[in-house]
């Protein structure tokens, strides 16, 4: 692979015009072939190639004046893919003084850095922007001059669901938001050694408890089931550190609070899983007005990058519609991730009768690298004690 | 009152605090003397040594005659000699007179001996305007100095420093100018009783902030502080820094907060051109370039002599509602 430039055919000779391409794109070339015509000062001259393989395309225009050393024609060596050499651009042609005028050298393919810089954006934008794989372009700046800052960045960033993201995503929109899921998605079955186990919990108790609540409380004070279940997450994980917290640096880091992330699927296509801080110290009507905010939010597209960023374990709920149960893949570098099926009416043991009772199957993604099943059990288990005891939530 | 250690705190002015350390440097080691114009029978320009004649007598607290160049320059001979000499210039507008002492001098010598010599000098300048002392009287050219290689400059601007910094100068085998700013001798604050030597190539952060960094030192701290009050209450949180060492500046403690905050805003008692918020900008932008969200900011002294006129002066300076405003700006509000 190579690049045929402009010769310089003479020690004063500071830019040549292409008079005739004598090889065209497909040609094959040969050292020593000529390939070109150039007009110099001193006439039109012949020139030659010293490299064998195929013109892959020409970079300037018969008739350009273009100075020494300016790329021609690219020329592709035997065995080398097509398309290699993409990114050299094509050349303009450079005006050139005239003879008797002092000679200033011509810089060399300035024509690469001709154009826009891109919108005005500040240092620290940039490199965010750079290292997340985001266009500027698409940007609205809030900063000085309307500058795009760090946080314009940031926020571009989460929006586009970062929670889920480890490494740089190329594209923008839903397909950023793709490819960002697939990134954290294969990133965890890659890396976390997850065990799964379920557990089905018969929650009647619990949705009992709810009704007699939202009789007697107007209706903006009235709990959905993930609230409670959220709260019972909360509490249930205090005993069990080893389930709560990231895993980085090939070292869990337990968390003292329980930052407890929400699945949330976007009407767009993709999900966030947002987190409510410190969900175990929240009453039920907060944890509950938090839930309505978070969900509105992230639907509107607006949420904080803390929410995001510090989730130490997370919950995902099918809801009504959805189906028995899941097995949810846990997002690193949290170590555990709970997942709850719609809640079922089946027939159900209770005592010596079958009775209708409400099911609801609770499942358990976590890192073996942390836990164990058993402890896993227990978590499970201790979720069920505390939904089957809701005034204590 | 009491400290959380159990020690007693008491309230003193700035005046007082450096008294304090000069009285404590006198008496605890026979070889500090302190000279300067008016410092003895007269108590100093700024009431800053009153008293001391009477407690230490002639030989220490020694008054000079108006010839900064002599005065300094017998200062280095005597450090040269074994002594600890404290040398007050009464403003650092005077000294301009003994730069060649200071500069060619005090901090040339060791390096020039091959180490054979050090001059363990202190020499403490009264420095900035806001008193209505005219264009001769007002200046801050601290930058001045903290251009030169070979010395330390100092810039206490709580009691606490103006208690400490007078001490760890004299420790220091090499010579240390302090500045005192003129604005900054009645203030109150509040200083441990057994208060002693501070460290003094820290800067130190006086109010943590999220969204930008304010930098300053001496008399401007102050504004600053209260320019960040009042942003505060905007809902901008700024960290303060005040630099405390204007030589050796503390890189360290500047870049950790901007990095963190990603902006920066300099407040500098001296005009713009050359100025030390001119080396801090520079210096940012070096170590810091990939992290910043805005354009470096400087608040300073108009370039002009400064005013006579009260009003004419206050508008030369920085004040805390130019500081507000830089700080507005480079938030982008």
């Amino acid at each position: 692979m190579g690049v045929f430039r402009m010769p310089s055919l003479g020690a004063d000779m500071e830019a040549g015009t292409l008079v005739e391409w004598l090889k065209q794109p497909g040609d094959t070339v040969r050292s020593g072939d000529i390939i070109a015509v150039i007009e110099t000062q001193k006439g039109a001259i012949e020139v030659e190639v010293f490299e064998s393989g195929t013109l892959e395309r020409h970079l300037v225009e018969v008739g350009a004046t273009v100075p020494v050393g300016t790329g021609l024609a690219v020329i592709r060596s035997d065995g080398t893919p097509a398309g290699a050499h993409n990114d050299l651009p094509p050349v303009a042609p450079v005006a050139v003084a005239p003879p008797s005028a002092p000679a200033t050298p011509p810089p060399l393919e300035r024509t690469a850095l001709a154009g826009s810089f891109g919108p005005k954006a500040s240092p620290a934008a940039r490199r965010l922007a750079q290292e997340r794989g985001i266009d500027l372009d698409t940007l609205t700046g809030s900063g000085p001059e309307g500058a795009i800052v760090f946080v314009d960045v940031e926020q571009a960033w989460l929006r586009r669901g970062a929670s889920v993201v480890t490494g740089p995503a190329k594209s923008s929109g839903v397909d950023g938001m793709r490819a960002a899921i697939a990134a954290a998605m294969a990133r965890a079955k890659r890396e976390i050694p997850h065990y799964y186990l379920g557990h089905s919990v018969d929650v009647s108790d619990s949705l009992d408890w709810m009704g007699r609540w939202n009789d007697s409380h107007p209706p903006a004070d009235r709990l959905v089931f993930s609230a409670l279940l959220a709260k019972a997450v909360a509490l249930a994980l205090d005993g069990f550190a080893e389930f709560n917290g990231q895993y980085r640096d090939g070292q869990f880091h337990a968390a003292a609070q329980v930052h407890l992330g929400i699945a949330i699927a976007l009407r767009g296509g993709g999900l966030v899983a947002p987190a409510i801080h410190d969900a175990a110290r929240l009453s039920l009507p907060q944890l509950m007005t938090a839930l309505r905010d978070l969900t509105n939010r992230v639907r509107a597209g607006r949420f904080r990058g803390s929410e995001l960023a510090d989730s130490t374990v997370t919950l995902t709920s099918l809801g009504e519609r959805g189906v028995d149960w899941v097995q949810p893949v846990i997002y690193p570098p949290q170590v555990a991730i709970i997942g709850a099926g719609a809640i079922q009416r089946r027939p159900w043991l209770v005592g010596d009768s079958i009775v209708p009772r409400e099911i609801c199957q609770l499942t358990l993604a976590a890192d073996h690298r942390v836990s164990d099943g058993h402890r896993g059990g227990l978590l499970l288990r201790e979720i069920e004690a505390r939904l089957q005891a809701p005034e204590a939530l | 009152m009491t400290t959380d250690q159990g020690g007693t705190v008491a309230t003193v002015t700035y005046r007082d605090a450096v008294r304090m350390a000069l009285q404590d440097a006198l008496r605890r080691d026979p070889r500090v003397f302190l000279m300067g114009e008016d410092v003895g029978r007269y108590g100093g320009c700024y009431a800053v040594s009153k008293g001391l004649l009477d407690e230490f007598g002639p030989e220490r607290i020694r008054d000079t005659p108006l010839s900064e160049g002599g005065f300094v320059g017998a200062g280095i001979g005597a450090a040269l000699g074994g002594m600890r000499p404290i040398v007050e210039v009464m403003t650092v507008n005077f000294s301009m007179l003994c730069l060649d002492q200071i500069l060619n001098t005090a901090a040339t010598l060791r390096h020039m001996s091959g180490g054979q010599f050090s001059v363990p000098l202190v020499i403490r300048m009264a420095t900035g305007a806001g008193r209505q002392l005219a264009a001769q009287h007002s200046h801050s050219l601290e930058n001045w100095y903290a251009h030169i290689p070979g010395i330390r400059v100092l810039a206490p601007a709580t009691v606490e420093d103006a208690r400490g910094m007078l001490w760890s100068g004299l420790v220091d085998p090499d010579p240390v100018i302090i500045f005192e700013n003129v604005m900054l001798y009645n203030m109150s604050g509040e200083l441990a009783e057994d208060a002693g030597g501070v460290a003094i190539d820290r800067a130190a952060l006086r109010r943590r902030g999220r969204d930008l960094s304010l930098i300053t030192y001496g008399g401007s701290l102050w504004k600053t502080l209260g320019a960040a009050r009042q942003l505060a209450g905007e809902g901008i949180e700024a960290d303060v820094i005040d630099l405390r060492s204007l030589r050796p500046l503390d890189d360290a403690t500047i870049m950790e907060s901007v990095a963190r905050t990603r902006r920066a805003v300099i407040v500098d008692e001296s005009w713009r051109s050359g100025s030390l918020a001119a080396e801090i900008t520079a210096r940012i932008v070096e170590q810091c370039f990939w992290s910043l969200d805005a354009p470096v900011a400087r608040v300073c002294t108009a370039e002009v002599p400064i005013p006579y006129p009260k009003h004419l002066e206050d508008a030369a300076l920085p004040q805390p509602a130019a500081i507000v405003a830089a700080a507005r700006a480079v938030m982008g509000r």
